[in-house]
């Protein structure tokens, strides 16, 4: 469903992305991983229009959208959320979900609908009248993917959306993601925290400084050396083993 | 439009009755008044499109109103034709100029500041330029010919010039509400929330926020004509002076910008203010400013929602569902 | 032809200087709070009003009411920002904008009210002698406003690296939150920096009224001028405001002179603009917002 290859991404002399290449299958659930700085979402923001490669080449649905602007990669079926979760204030819920649903469906009545509807399917049919700027931040979260759902995208970006949620947050989310997935949607996600992807994603990649230096299954995944090192440190691959054998 | 509390009934109410109390004071000096308050209240309710919904304040307003006043007077004036082509003329020629504005400085990127600096320059450079050529009148500016008549779009009777300016203002008004709650609407108002979360659900903001400049600068080229139509003359200072676009943006800042009756309260209001303060200081120059101002910085401080939000806060009304006007 | 252009540079040259006094104070201002303060020319108007009536009730030279008038300015711009501007506008940028518009126009407009508009100016005979300089007639008053807008430009350079408010102030300008931390007072040192714009703007007035006239409008002129001034030099860059004061100057006179007098602001105006559009960065600044 969507090709990334050779993606490069430089700022002034700083290398943020080089040569990542990654393949997400339709009705996936990809990870992307990596520790802070590796460049994870300079990846996400080139591949979703906001900032052009340097080089490389994104195809989506055997369509080059390299370059294309976000509003047009919308259009097309992809989108991504922010990791810092924004609702517009003046809005209230259900006007936030509309937001995404004019997308396709230009009369207000019918968009309202669609966002009604969406928000239901996302556990958010009691907060749909209240203002969007009295959510708490897994409400946000809830309200971020409902508005990207609401767009009728097929491939959804998602940038940390676990990020700063209690346990119990998180396998709520995990859950919804899991339901969304199963009615036909793709997921790429951007995960910090591994464990919240090991539970979810069949494979994952992992950027470390830039590069892909991994990709497999979760599992597979914790037992590469580059990957332990990436996360802990240099040498530390070599000390857990050691810490193994003893 | 639906108030949504007891207090912006009130509000709206109160602006009403003094509207329709007009009809029946036969006060030549308060309709006279109150025209030149709803021909403002036309440039405040096109600031609002832009400042209001889109969050995008411009320092220059003026630049589109004189230029639909100027388009129209230099049609009847220095070519003749009719006053209702010239009329409409105005109003496209002030949408023009507001897309010509928003999509070189949208191109650009400019927000914020930036903006509001570079909408004012526009109105200094047109300033400028009109006191200078010819085919603007320079410096005497332009008169159209006394010459009463539906044709010409002249009135005598003040009450009529009333009647039809309110027309106008609900109008503008109607429209604001239908946008406002259309998909441009939500799109707009995302647009002045969070730019990249509107982009990444697939808004195209920059087409979206230069929509925005044109229909505005439509309002307010239509302002500019209908201020030609009824006073008869123009000159640089009078409808490209950044008077206009002070009034333009005090007007819904202190009526609550983003609302659909704001701008019309908020204007009524501080004119009110101001002529009272006139008669009270035996008409000193410039002192309404002054009170403008001094109002203008408590809202800001006091009033961030303006009078509506204000009024919206007292005895507010059960919401029914699926109902979020 | 040719032998007005350089009469004309020249003259732009020394009112460039008096633009690029004004533009330091704003400059200054801008790269410190990170605000646009719309009244900096009606605090100029306000100052040149200070000279003007300390000339005609005190008979005092405008050049000898710099001492009086310098820190007298400096202590309203500080009041203004501390007590005014800043809990008014409540941090948020637009606000800042608003108010010090509103600032703008109640000075403007009392201005107006307390002294009408009619055109006031000193007559001080010297300032008129003229100095020949490469076959240009330069009026003596414009050309001590140049030396001195070009000593003051790097004294201020001198306070702003020197200094510990001038530390001080930089400190809070570059990272407010780790400034506030180390125990710089921000909310004192945001005061002092508008102070000491507002200064600026009282010396470019005692420098100005010689060879200039004040009326309550001439604020709203000179504030374009130096928003101009600014963006052209880089928001915040003091060595770009002076520069870019200086240019602005000469493109003034020479729009004046190909143009007209009347259209030789356009000249401004269109550089504002085409700044604005394709170099918000200006010529020195690093930054855009």
């Amino acid at each position: 469903m969507l090709e990334v290859r050779n993606l490069s991404k430089s700022f002034g002399g700083l290398k943020a992305v080089s040569d990542a290449s990654l393949d997400v299958p339709e009705g996936g659930i990809v990870g992307l991983l990596g520790p802070n700085g590796a460049g994870k979402t300079t990846c996400f923001t080139m591949i979703a229009g906001f900032t052009k490669p340097n080089e490389g080449t994104v195809r989506f649905m055997g369509q080059d959208i390299t370059g294309l602007p976000p509003h047009r990669i919308c259009a097309m079926g992809m989108i991504r959320t922010f990791q810092i979760v924004q609702p517009f204030a003046g809005l209230t819920v259900q006007e936030n979900i509309a937001v995404g649903a004019y997308l396709h469906h230009h009369d207000r009545a019918e968009a309202m609908a669609v966002a009604r509807q969406v928000g239901k399917r996302l556990g958010m049919g009691a907060m749909l009248d209240r203002p969007a700027s009295s959510l708490t931040i897994a409400g946000r979260k809830r309200l971020e993917l409902a508005r990207a759902l609401a767009t009728g995208a097929k491939l959804l970006l998602l940038d940390e959306v676990m990020a700063g949620l209690i346990p119990s947050e998180v396998s709520e989310i995990v859950g919804i993601i899991r339901q969304i997935r199963d009615e036909g949607h793709t997921f790429l996600m951007i995960e910090h925290v591994m464990q919240a992807v090991m539970s979810l994603a069949e494979t994952a990649y992992v950027l470390n400084h830039g590069k892909m230096i991994a990709h497999g299954t979760p599992r597979e995944l914790v037992q590469d050396p580059g990957v332990v090192e990436a996360y802990l440190g240099h040498g530390a691959a070599a000390r857990l083993q050691e810490g193994n054998h003893a | 439009m639906k108030p949504q509390s007891m207090g912006q009934a009130v509000l709206i109410a109160l602006a009403l009755i003094y509207l329709a109390s007009l009809y029946f004071m036969s006060s030549p000096v308060w309709m006279g008044f109150t025209i030149n308050a709803l021909i403002v209240a036309v440039v405040a309710l096109a600031w609002n499109i832009t400042g209001g919904f889109g969050g995008m304040a411009s320092f220059g307003h003026a630049a589109m109103y004189g230029t639909g006043a100027y388009a129209s007077a230099i049609l009847q004036v220095q070519y003749g034709i009719n006053a209702w082509i010239a009329f409409a003329a105005g109003i496209v020629a002030g949408a023009a100029m507001g897309a010509f504005i928003g999509a070189l400085a949208f191109r650009y990127g400019l927000k914020g500041s930036y903006f509001a600096l570079v909408t004012l320059a526009f109105a200094e450079v047109l300033r400028i330029c009109a006191s200078s050529f010819a085919i603007t009148g320079g410096g005497s500016g332009l008169q159209l010919r006394l010459d009463p008549g539906l044709s010409t779009l002249q009135f005598n009777d003040r009450t009529v010039v009333y009647t039809i300016l309110l027309v106008i203002v609900a109008l503008v008004m109607a429209l604001t509400a239908w946008l406002k709650y259309s998909r441009f609407g939500a799109y707009l108002i995302a647009v002045r929330e969070n730019e990249d979360a509107a982009r990444a659900l697939g808004i195209d903001t920059y087409r979206i926020k230069v929509k925005a400049m044109a229909i505005s600068g439509a309002f307010a080229g239509l302002a500019g004509v209908l201020y030609l139509q009824v006073w008869l003359f123009i000159d640089s200072a009078v409808v490209y002076g950044s008077a206009v676009s002070i009034e333009a943006l005090i007007g819904p800042i202190i009526g609550g910008a983003g609302t659909v009756w704001g701008p019309l309260i908020g204007t009524l209001g501080l004119h009110l203010l101001g002529e009272g303060a006139k008669h009270l200081l035996h008409n000193a120059p410039g002192l309404n400013f002054v009170l403008y101002a001094v109002v203008l910085i408590c809202a800001l401080r006091f009033l961030p929602q303006g009078l509506m939000g204000l009024a919206g806060r007292i005895g507010t009304f059960r919401k029914k569902e699926d109902d979020n006007a | 032809m040719s032998s007005l252009i350089l009469p004309a540079v020249l003259s732009g040259l020394t009112m460039g200087a008096v633009y690029a006094l004004v533009a330091l104070g704003l400059t200054l201002i801008y790269g410190v709070l990170h605000i646009i303060n719309f009244a900096h020319g009606s605090l100029l108007m306000l100052a040149l009003y200070a000279a003007y009536f300390l000339f005609v009730h005190m008979g005092l030279d405008p050049y000898l009411a710099i001492p009086i008038l310098l820190p007298v300015f400096f202590c309203l711009g500080y009041v203004l920002q501390r007590w005014v501007i800043a809990p008014m506008s409540g941090g948020s940028e637009q606000n800042v904008l608003l108010v010090t518009l509103a600032l703008a126009l109640i000075i403007d407009n009392l201005a107006l009210y307390f002294w009408t508009s009619n055109t006031r100016s000193v007559d001080i005979p010297y300032a008129y002698n003229t100095v020949e300089f490469l076959g240009a007639y330069l009026p003596l008053g414009r050309v001590i406003a140049f030396f001195a807008a070009l000593a003051a430009a790097p004294l201020l350079w001198l306070f702003m690296t020197r200094t510990r408010t001038g530390s001080a102030i930089r400190a809070v300008a570059i990272e407010k939150r780790g400034a506030e931390i180390v125990g710089i007072d921000v909310n004192h040192t945001y005061a002092i920096c508008f102070g000491i714009g507002t200064a600026c703007v009282a010396l470019a007035a005692c420098l100005l009224l010689p060879t200039f006239y004040v009326t309550p409008q001439v604020g709203y002129t000179f504030v374009l001028v130096a928003f101009t001034t600014v963006v052209l030099g880089g928001m915040g860059s003091l060595p770009g405001a002076l520069i870019a004061g200086l240019l602005l100057g000469v493109i003034e006179s020479l729009c004046g002179l190909f143009l007209g007098e009347s259209l030789g602001q356009i000249g401004i105006f269109t550089a504002f603009i085409l700044i604005l559009l394709f170099k918000p960065s200006g010529l020195l600044g690093r930054r855009a917002a």
